[in-house]
C-alpha cells in the first residue's frame, strides 16, 4: 500500500519537476511546478472533440491504458513493505500488462485514419516491442542474482544476498530502468514530446486526436509511469533496511533526481535519427546481457 | 477393455453423406459429428478427472491380440478435448459460412467435403489413441489426404489445386521420415509402434531415430525451416478448415513430439537444445514474417508457425529440465506447452473463423483494400480483438497464462543453472520477450488495418455483419478464452497433473510449490483490472454527458483534402519494421523510379513482396534443379517408335553385357 501511495504522490511533482528543471537549463522563468497539474484540471473541465472516423476504440484506448497502470502499481512494493499483489513471477504480468495498453493506446491511434498517427502507432509499436527483452533480460538478472522470482522479494533480499558487488547491479538496472522508461514514457533520445513537426513525431502524434478527458487520462498515465519506473530505481538504489524516515525522503530523493536527469538530457541532446531508434533500443538488451554476463562471472559460474 | 463398438458405426455411417439430400447433409454431419464428440469426449473426460488410468478400446473387427486397439491415457485424453472443441466450433461456424456455395457448387462436391470433414476429425482422433505403428501410419495418412480434400474445396481456383498438392507431397515427405524411424525401431526390437520406443530407446542410440521423428513430425507442426506449406495451404483452405487445421491438426505433430520424448532415456540434453533452438527460431521467424505480410489469412498462418514456436520452447525446456532432473522446470516448461496447444487452438480458431467472416463481407484478403469494417461489423471486430489480444500472450487472457508457465520455468531454474545452461535460458527468455513484443507490432498492425480508419476500397462499403450462425459458435471460443485466462487456478490443475503423469514427475511438486496461489493472484489482479477499467469508463461516460461533445474530421494537421488512400497501410505500418529485419525477410518492392525530368509524375504501381526464405532454398531451388534435369533427360522422349526400340535394345544388350562379366 505504502509504494501505491508514494507513487501516487510522487507522479504530482514528477512533471513539474522535469518542467522546471528545462526551464533553468534553458535560462527560461517558466511555469510552475505544479503547472502539468492544472493542465489536466483544465483538461477535465473541458468538452471534447471526436473524429467522425473514429469508434468505440479510440474512446476506450486511453482509459484501458489508465487502468494498466493502475494496476500496475499494485505490483510494486516499497522496500520492506510488500506489494499489495505480489506473487512469483509478477514482473511478467507487470510488462505484458503495461503491454496491454500500449496496444489499446496504438489501435486507438490507427482508429482515427490519419497517416500522422499512423504512422506514429508504426513507430510506437515498434520502438515500445523491441524494448521488452532488455525488461526481461534485466529482471533475468536479478532473478539469477537474489534466487528469488517477485518485484518484493527481489528488492527486499537485493542488498542482503551478502554479494560485495551489488552496486554494480543498482547502477546497470538503475541505468537500464532509466533508459526503459524513457522508451516507455517516449521522451529522449528516442522521442522529443515538445518537437512541433507531425513528422517528427512519435507518441504525441499518436494522441493528436485525443482532447478533454481522455487526454486529462493519458497525460496521467504517463505522469504514473514515470514514478512507476522511478520506484523501480529506487528499489535498486537504496536498501530496504533503512530507517522508514530516511527512505520515505530517499524516494523523493531519487524521484526527484529521475525527474532532473530527465529534463537535464532533453535539454542538452538531440533526438536520435528515426531510423537509428531500432538500434538504440536493441543497445539495451546488449547492455542487459552484459549485466548478466557479469553476474555469471561473479557467482564463478564463468570464469 | 471397453467396448467401441458405436464409435466405428460412425465412420461406416459416414458414407450415407452422399445419399442423404443437400439440405440435410450440413445436419447429418452434425449428428454424426456430435454424436461421436460426445462419446470420445466422455472417454478422455473420464481419464482427467482421473478415475481410470489408461482405457482401452478394441477395434470391433479385429481381434485383441493383434495389438491394434484405441488406447486412451492422460495425453491422448487431452489431446482428444482439444481436437473435439475445434473441430466442433468449426462445424458450427461452416453452416454459415459455406451457405452461398450451396448454388455454386455441385452436390458431390459437398458430399466430398462433409465426408473429409468428419473423416479429418476421425484420423485425428485414431492418431492421438492408436499406438501400433502401422495402424497410426495409416491414420497419419487419412488425416494428411482428407485434409488435403478439404484444402481443395475450391479447386476449381487453379492455385489452390496446386498448393493442395504442393500440401500433399510435403506431408508425403514427412511421414517417410516417419516410417523409416519405425521401421528401424521394428528392426531392433521386433515390435512396430510407440509401445516399442521404451525397450528402444533403452538400448540403443535414441538422438537418430529421435531426429527422424522429430522431421516427419515438425513438418506437420510447421517448424521452421520445415515450415512451407503452412502459410500456403491456410489461406487457400475455407475458413473453418483454416480454423481446424492451424488450431488442432498441425498440434497433431506436437502430440507426436510429445509421444516420443516421453519415452527418451539417453540423449535428453541435446535434444531439449536441438528442440529449444529450433522453436526459438521458429517463433522470432515466424512473427517477422508475419508482421510483413498482407494477406489477412497468411498473416495468420505465419502466427501459427510463431505459437508452434512457443509450444515447442515449452517442451524443449521441459527436456531439458528433465535433462538437469530439474523437476520444476520439467514440470512449468511441459504443462506450460500443452497448455499452450489448448490456448493456440481456442484462439486461432477464433481469429480464422473472423477472416473468414471478412471474407465472406468482401470477398478480399488483401488487408490494403480492408479498413474500417467495426463500423460495419462491430462483433466480428470485437471478436478478433478478444483473439488478437489472446495470441499476443496479454493479461488477462489465456495466452498469457500459458507463456507465463514457460517464463516461470525459465526464471525459477535461472539461480541453480550452470554456465551454458543460464546462457541457453536467457537466451531463451531474450527470444521469448521479443517473440510476445513482435506479436503485438503485429496484431495491432491487422486489428487496425483491417478493422479501424477508413475504408480503403469500395468493396467494404458492401459489407455487412456476419450473420448469426457465424458469430455465435466464435462466442463459445471466446468464452473458453476468458475462462482460462481469469479462472487459470482451476484449470491449469489437470494440466500439471497431465505433465507429471505422461514425464513421471514427483506428484507433490505441484502442491508444494506456490503456482496455485500464484495463479489466484493473476486472476485477481486480472480481475480488479477489469473492475477498474469498467468503473474508468462508466465514469468516463458520465463526466462527458456533462460535458459539451463535438464531432469533427480527423485532424489533418493542416491539410483539408484527406483522402483514405492516404492512410497508413499494412505495408507501411511494417515498413520500419522491414527495414530492420531486411536481411531476414528479403521483401522486395515493384515499382518504377520516377525520372529527373518528369516534372509531373504518371500513374505509378507499387507492389510490396515478402519471399520466404526457406521456401526459396529448400523447395523452389532443388525442385527447380530436379525437374531442370528430368527436362535434359526428355530429350530421349523423341516420340519415334524406332528410337523407343533401339532404347531396348540397348538395355537388353547392357544386361547381356553386364551379366557376361558376372557384374549383376
Amino acid at each position: 500500500m505504502a509504494g501505491f501511495l508514494l507513487i501516487v504522490i510522487a507522479a504530482l511533482f514528477f512533471p513539474g519537476v522535469i518542467i522546471r528543471t528545462k526551464s533553468i537549463a534553458s535560462g527560461r522563468k517558466g511555469p510552475g511546478v505544479f503547472q502539468p497539474l492544472k493542465d489536466i484540471a483544465v483538461m477535465l473541465r473541458k468538452g471534447s472533440v471526436f473524429s467522425n472516423t473514429t469508434g468505440i476504440m479510440f474512446r476506450m484506448a486511453p482509459a484501458v491504458a489508465l487502468a494498466t497502470v493502475v494496476v500496475a502499481m499494485l505490483l510494486l512494493p516499497f522496500a520492506e513493505n510488500k506489494a499489495l499483489i505480489s506473487f512469483e513471477g509478477d514482473f511478467i504480468f507487470f510488462a505484458y500488462l503495461l503491454a496491454l495498453g500500449k496496444f489499446f493506446m496504438i489501435i486507438g491511434a490507427l482508429d482515427t485514419g490519419s497517416s500522422f498517427q499512423g504512422m506514429g502507432a508504426s513507430r510506437e509499436a515498434l520502438f515500445s516491442m523491441i524494448v521488452e527483452p532488455a525488461f526481461f533480460v534485466l529482471l533475468a538478472t536479478f532473478a539469477m542474482f537474489t534466487g528469488y522470482t517477485s518485484f518484493s522479494v527481489i528488492f527486499n533480499h537485493f542488498y542482503i544476498t551478502g554479494n560485495d558487488y551489488v552496486l554494480i547491479y543498482s547502477i546497470i538496472g538503475a541505468y537500464l530502468f532509466v533508459q526503459i522508461a524513457m522508451v516507455e514514457n517516449s521522451r529522449l533520445p528516442v522521442d522529443d514530446p515538445k518537437t512541433h513537426l507531425e513528422l517528427t513525431m512519435v507518441h504525441e502524434v499518436m494522441i493528436l486526436d485525443h482532447s478533454g478527458f481522455d487526454k486529462a487520462l493519458i497525460h496521467t498515465g504517463t505522469y504514473l509511469k514515470f514514478a512507476i519506473y522511478g520506484s523501480l530505481i529506487y528499489n535498486l538504489i537504496v536498501p530496504a533496511g533503512w530507517n522508514t524516515i530516511l527512505k520515505i525522503v530517499m524516494f523523493f530523493v531519487v524521484q526527484a533526481l529521475f525527474a532532473v536527469v530527465i529534463g537535464i538530457t532533453e535539454s542538452f541532446r538531440a533526438r536520435n535519427k528515426m531510423n537509428k531508434n531500432p538500434k538504440y533500443i536493441l543497445t539495451l538488451t546488449s547492455v542487459a546481457l552484459i549485466a548478466f554476463m557479469v553476474i555469471l562471472i561473479l557467482t564463478e559460474k564463468l570464469v | 477393455m471397453f467396448n467401441s463398438t458405436f464409435f466405428f458405426i460412425i465412420p461406416l455411417l459416414s458414407l450415407l453423406i452422399f445419399a442423404v439430400p443437400k439440405s440435410l447433409k450440413y445436419y447429418f454431419t452434425l449428428t454424426l459429428l456430435l454424436a461421436g464428440i460426445v462419446l470420445t469426449t466422455l472417454w478422455s473426460y473420464g481419464i482427467l478427472a482421473g478415475a481410470d488410468e489408461v482405457r482401452e478400446y478394441a477395434l470391433f473387427f479385429l481381434p485383441y491380440n493383434t495389438g491394434i486397439i484405441l488406447t486412451v491415457d492422460a495425453l491422448a485424453a487431452f489431446f482428444i478435448l482439444v481436437i473435439n472443441i475445434t473441430v466442433l466450433t468449426g462445424l458450427l461456424y461452416a453452416r454459415c459460412y459455406l451457405a452461398p456455395y450451396q448454388q455454386k457448387i455441385e452436390v458431390f462436391r459437398f458430399s466430398v467435403h462433409y465426408f473429409s470433414y468428419i473423416w479429418l476429425w476421425l484420423s485425428m482422433l485414431l492418431v492421438v489413441m492408436l499406438r501400433e505403428g502401422i495402424a497410426f501410419l495409416i491414420a497419419w495418412e487419412i488425416m494428411a489426404l482428407s485434409s488435403f480434400f478439404l484444402v481443395i474445396f475450391e479447386a476449381e481456383k487453379r492455385n489452390i489445386l496446386k498448393t493442395g498438392i504442393s500440401y500433399l507431397i510435403q506431408m508425403h515427405i514427412g511421414m517417410f521420415f516417419i516410417l523409416i524411424a519405425f521401421l528401424l525401431v521394428n528392426k531392433a526390437t521386433g515390435h512396430m509402434g510407440f509401445d516399442a520406443l521404451d525397450s528402444y530407446f533403452g538400448l540403443h542410440p535414441n538422438l537418430p531415430v529421435f531426429l527422424l521423428f522429430f522431421t516427419g513430425f515438425a513438418i506437420k507442426a510447421g517448424f521452421i525451416p520445415l515450415h512451407t506449406w503452412l502459410p500456403e495451404a491456410h489461406p487457400a483452405a475455407p475458413s473453418h478448415v483454416s480454423g481446424v487445421m492451424s488450431g488442432v491438426m498441425i498440434k497433431m505433430g506436437i502430440y507426436g513430439m510429445v509421444r516420443i520424448l516421453a519415452s527418451m532415456q539417453s540423449d535428453l540434453l541435446v535434444t531439449g537444445i536441438i528442440i529449444l533452438v529450433i522453436s526459438l527460431l521458429s517463433g522470432i521467424l515466424g512473427v517477422m514474417m508475419a508482421i510483413v505480410q498482407h494477406d489477412l489469412k497468411k498473416l495468420l498462418a505465419y502466427h501459427s508457425i510463431e505459437n508452434i514456436g512457443i509450444i515447442g520452447i515449452g517442451i524443449g525446456l521441459g527436456m531439458t529440465g528433465r535433462a538437469l532432473d530439474n523437476q520444476l522446470l520439467s514440470l512449468l516448461g511441459f504443462s506450460g506447452g500443452l497448455l499452450h496447444v489448448l490456448n493456440h487452438s481456442l484462439f486461432k480458431s477464433l481469429l480464422f473463423f473472423n477472416a473468414g467472416s471478412v471474407y465472406r463481407a468482401i470477398h478480399t484478403r488483401n488487408m490494403e483494400r480492408m479498413g474500417g469494417l467495426m463500423r460495419k461489423m462491430p462483433w466480428t471486430a470485437i471478436l478478433f480483438l478478444t483473439g488478437s489480444l489472446a495470441i499476443c500472450g496479454l493479461p488477462p487472457f489465456n495466452g498469457f497464462i500459458s507463456e507465463y508457465l514457460i517464463y516461470m520455468g525459465m526464471f525459477t531454474c535461472l539461480p541453480e543453472a550452470t554456465l551454458y545452461h543460464s546462457i541457453l535460458i536467457i537466451g531463451s527468455i531474450a527470444g521469448l520477450s521479443l517473440i510476445g513484443g513482435l506479436a503485438i507490432f503485429c496484431f495491432t498492425k491487422a486489428f487496425g488495418i483491417v478493422f479501424l480508419g477508413e475504408a480503403r476500397s469500395e468493396l467494404v462499403g458492401h459489407a455487412r455483419e456476419a450473420t448469426k450462425g457465424m458469430i455465435i459458435p466464435q462466442l463459445f471460443n471466446v468464452v473458453l478464452i476468458m475462462l482460462i485466462g481469469l479462472g487459470s487456478p482451476l484449470i491449469v490443475k489437470p494440466v500439471f497433473k497431465l505433465a507429471v503423469n505422461i514425464w513421471d514427475l514427483d506428484s507433490q511438486l505441484f502442491t508444494r510449490g506456490s503456482f496455485v496461489s500464484n495463479l489466484s493472484q493473476i486472476s485477481l489482479a486480472g480481475g480488479i483490472f477489469i473492475v477498474s477499467l469498467g468503473t474508468l469508463l462508466l465514469y468516463r461516460s458520465y463526466h462527458l454527458s456533462r460535458r459539451a461533445v463535438e464531432t469533427g474530421p480527423t485532424w489533418g494537421c493542416g491539410y483539408t483534402a484527406v483522402t483514405p488512400a492516404q492512410q497508413y497501410t499494412a505495408t507501411s505500418f511494417a515498413s520500419n519494421f522491414n527495414h530492420i529485419a531486411k536481411p531476414v525477410l528479403r521483401s522486395t518492392v515493384l515499382t518504377e523510379k520516377i525520372e529527373e525530368d518528369e516534372i509531373f509524375p504518371g500513374k505509378r504501381r507499387f507492389e510490396f513482396q515478402s519471399d520466404d526464405l526457406f521456401k526459396k532454398k529448400l523447395i523452389d531451388r532443388p525442385v527447380g534443379f530436379v525437374s531442370g534435369l528430368l527436362k535434359k533427360i526428355a530429350v530421349m522422349q523423341t516420340g519415334q517408335i524406332r528410337h523407343y526400340i533401339l532404347y531396348a535394345f540397348v538395355f537388353m544388350l547392357l544386361v547381356l553385357l553386364l551379366s557376361l562379366f558376372n557384374i549383376i
